[in-house]
């Protein structure tokens, strides 16, 4: 294992460190914590798309499991917020495993239909059930704490996201390393010739899935319990091809690439809200030149043209 | 009862015809690019507003309609020619994004254009409705079906009996063979995209003036027309159609027996029961994978 890898990662919690001291209000803290969040999702969605080579174009749904069962469970039923975070992850990791079983089986992009169909019918299932949900309106989350020390405001999930992200890079690095992150790697290449050394291909798939929407559930709970409000949004098509974006805009199949292409593209429409109307259009354009001529994502890209991997 | 039931069915076949020609339009391109093209319910939304643009700017009717085909049909090409072509071969979630950035594009511009508003066309022969059994039928519907049949013939004499769709064809069945045989495979890719622009264009066009329209309708009916075309075995150009048709009854059937404030998701249902237990689709044959 090259040791220089981890030198991002250092770079990473160097900058989560000093970030706080250096941002001068808390509108930027609260941009950090989002950018650290999405970038979270990121990693787990792109160890999906770059490793495993299949698309999620349902991501969003499985935040929206993990929002709102932080929001109802407490809210309705009376749950500890951390049981209710884990409940909302291991609903999501079910179904995951469920609907991706049978798809892994096949090839092409059915899992991107599969995912497309299931974020769609989650979305509207959240907006129908206002009883439960508060409908299009959203519904408000009740504070999270932990042994009896609640956690609220800007400073306490500051530190948290900043410490889930590096703790995220951190496992990410080292999976990809692992047994595990060579077989993902190997099926990426040739899924024949994986199979041909033994590797289970559909086991791996559906593994990586359930990892991936856990991921998110779980970051989806963390959204909620921050913002202290959910609504249908986080969980719609739009925000899981946001998710997508980052991951292809940073790079497929690269670890630092998810952290570029989600700080990147949290921070495009605050850059964009200037346009006045034209925001749609200016990202649009934005995501069709980055694809046209840096196909492979920026972290790539650029690693290549230095001349060193990560 | 039986009134009922063909209200519902009437309203199912017209929105399926709409899908039918969306994933027509699906098809057409992933055959010849293996690109599913996520612009293609923008080409809808397209087709719709640009005729009422032109009908209210006051041009005859049958000119306004020919502009919402033709303008489209030019969009497609712009698309394929700015954003597609020099990037062929790349990974197919790069092009994925690719057309969802074009999408958004068109989107917004017709929001910043013609605004956030809803719009309607007259219907093309009045609205005065038909009775049949009970139910009622209006004659824009016929309009739709008839034209989405003429269609659907034209396009199988197309690629049946004429060299440039049996290009296309070729295209995709094998795009190296294709190739060695000397059909210009970019040609292939330009004119499927001209067409899918256009045929999404005249769903568009010719569902206004019973579903109305806005700047954003096309996710919707674009992510049914893919449903409609995974549904009939994606590349399949009869699947197509049929996948269309019974989206549209399906939903038409379960808004009005099961629940209005489900009927969005009812193809989604479907597309994930159908991937669960029919994994290539209606029309999908066994197929083997070469080594």
């Amino acid at each position: 294992m090259k040791r220089n890898q981890y030198l991002g990662l250092y770079l990473i919690m160097a900058v989560l460190l000093v970030l706080p001291f250096v941002l001068p209000n808390s509108f930027y803290v609260d941009l950090a914590i989002r950018m650290a969040i999405n970038a979270v999702i990121v990693l787990g969605l792109n160890l999906l798309i770059g490793f495993a080579g299949q698309i999620s174009l349902g991501h969003a749904g499985f935040l929206g499991i993990g929002a709102y069962a932080s929001a109802i469970l407490p809210t309705h039923l009376g749950w500890h917020p951390v049981l209710a975070l884990l409940a909302g992850a291991a609903a999501a990791g079910v179904l995951a495993a469920t609907v991706a079983r049978p798809i892994f089986k096949l090839k092409g992009h059915y899992l991107a239909m599969a995912t497309l169909g299931l974020g769609i019918i989650i979305n509207i299932v959240i907006r129908t059930e206002a009883v439960w949900t508060g409908g299009p309106d959203g519904m408000p989350v009740p504070a999270m704490s932990l042994a009896g020390f609640e956690i609220s405001g800007d400073k306490h999930w500051y530190w948290i996201v900043a410490m889930l992200l590096s703790v995220s890079v951190w496992a990410s690095l080292n999976l990809i390393d692992s047994p595990f992150g060579r077989a993902l790697r190997a099926l990426h290449g040739s899924e024949v010739a994986s199979k041909v050394v033994g590797v289970d291909v559909v086991r791996y798939k559906v593994a990586i899935f359930v990892l991936s929407a856990v991921f998110a559930s779980i970051m989806g709970s963390v959204t909620a319990h921050y913002v202290g409000f959910v609504t249908p949004n986080l969980a719609d098509f739009f925000h899981s091809i946001e998710l997508v974006t980052m991951v292809v805009i940073g790079g497929m199949a690269s670890v630092y690439g998810s952290v570029v292409g989600a700080v990147l593209l949290t921070a495009l429409p605050q850059a964009l809200a200037s346009f006045e109307g034209w925001e749609t259009v200016a990202f649009g354009t934005i995501l069709m030149l980055c694809m046209i001529f840096l196909p492979k994502g920026l972290v790539p890209t650029l690693a290549a043209k230095f001349g060193k991997g990560e | 009862m039986l009134a009922e039931f063909l209200q519902f069915f009437f309203s199912g076949v017209t929105v399926g015809a709409t899908y039918a020609l969306a994933a027509l339009g699906f098809t057409l391109i992933y055959n010849a690019s293996n690109v599913i093209n996520f612009a293609q319910g923008e080409f809808i939304m397209l087709g719709g507003m640009l005729a009422v643009f032109f009908t209210q700017g006051g041009m005859p009717l049958p000119v306004a309609l020919a502009l919402a085909i033709l303008v489209p049909a030019f969009v497609g090409i712009v698309v394929e020619k700015l954003a597609i072509e020099p990037v062929k071969g790349a990974e197919s979630v790069t092009l994925i994004i690719i057309t969802i950035g074009a999408s958004l594009v068109i989107r917004g511009l017709i929001q910043v254009w013609l605004g956030k508003g809803t719009f309607s066309l007259p219907a093309f022969s009045g609205d005065e409705p038909l009775q049949i059994l009970g139910a009622t039928l209006m004659p824009q519907s016929l309009w739709v079906l008839g034209v989405t049949a003429v269609v659907v013939v034209l396009l199988w004499y197309f690629f049946n009996r004429t060299l440039h769709g049996k290009a296309m064809l070729a295209t995709s069945y094998n795009r190296v063979a294709a190739e060695l045989v000397g059909i210009n495979t970019n040609w292939v890719l330009f004119l499927s995209f001209a067409m899918s622009a256009a045929l999404g264009a005249l769903g568009g066009i010719l569902v206004t003036p019973i579903t109305l329209t806005s700047y954003d309708v096309g996710i919707m009916l674009g992510l049914k027309g893919f449903v409609a075309a995974v549904v009939g075995s994606l590349g399949n150009g009869l699947g197509a159609v049929v996948g269309g048709l019974l989206v549209g009854i399906l939903e038409a059937m379960g808004a009005g027996y099961i629940s209005s404030s489900y009927k969005d998701a009812i193809p989604f249902v479907l597309i994930l029961l159908i991937l669960f237990f029919m994994p290539r689709g209606l029309f999908g044959g066994k197929s083997t994978d070469r080594v």
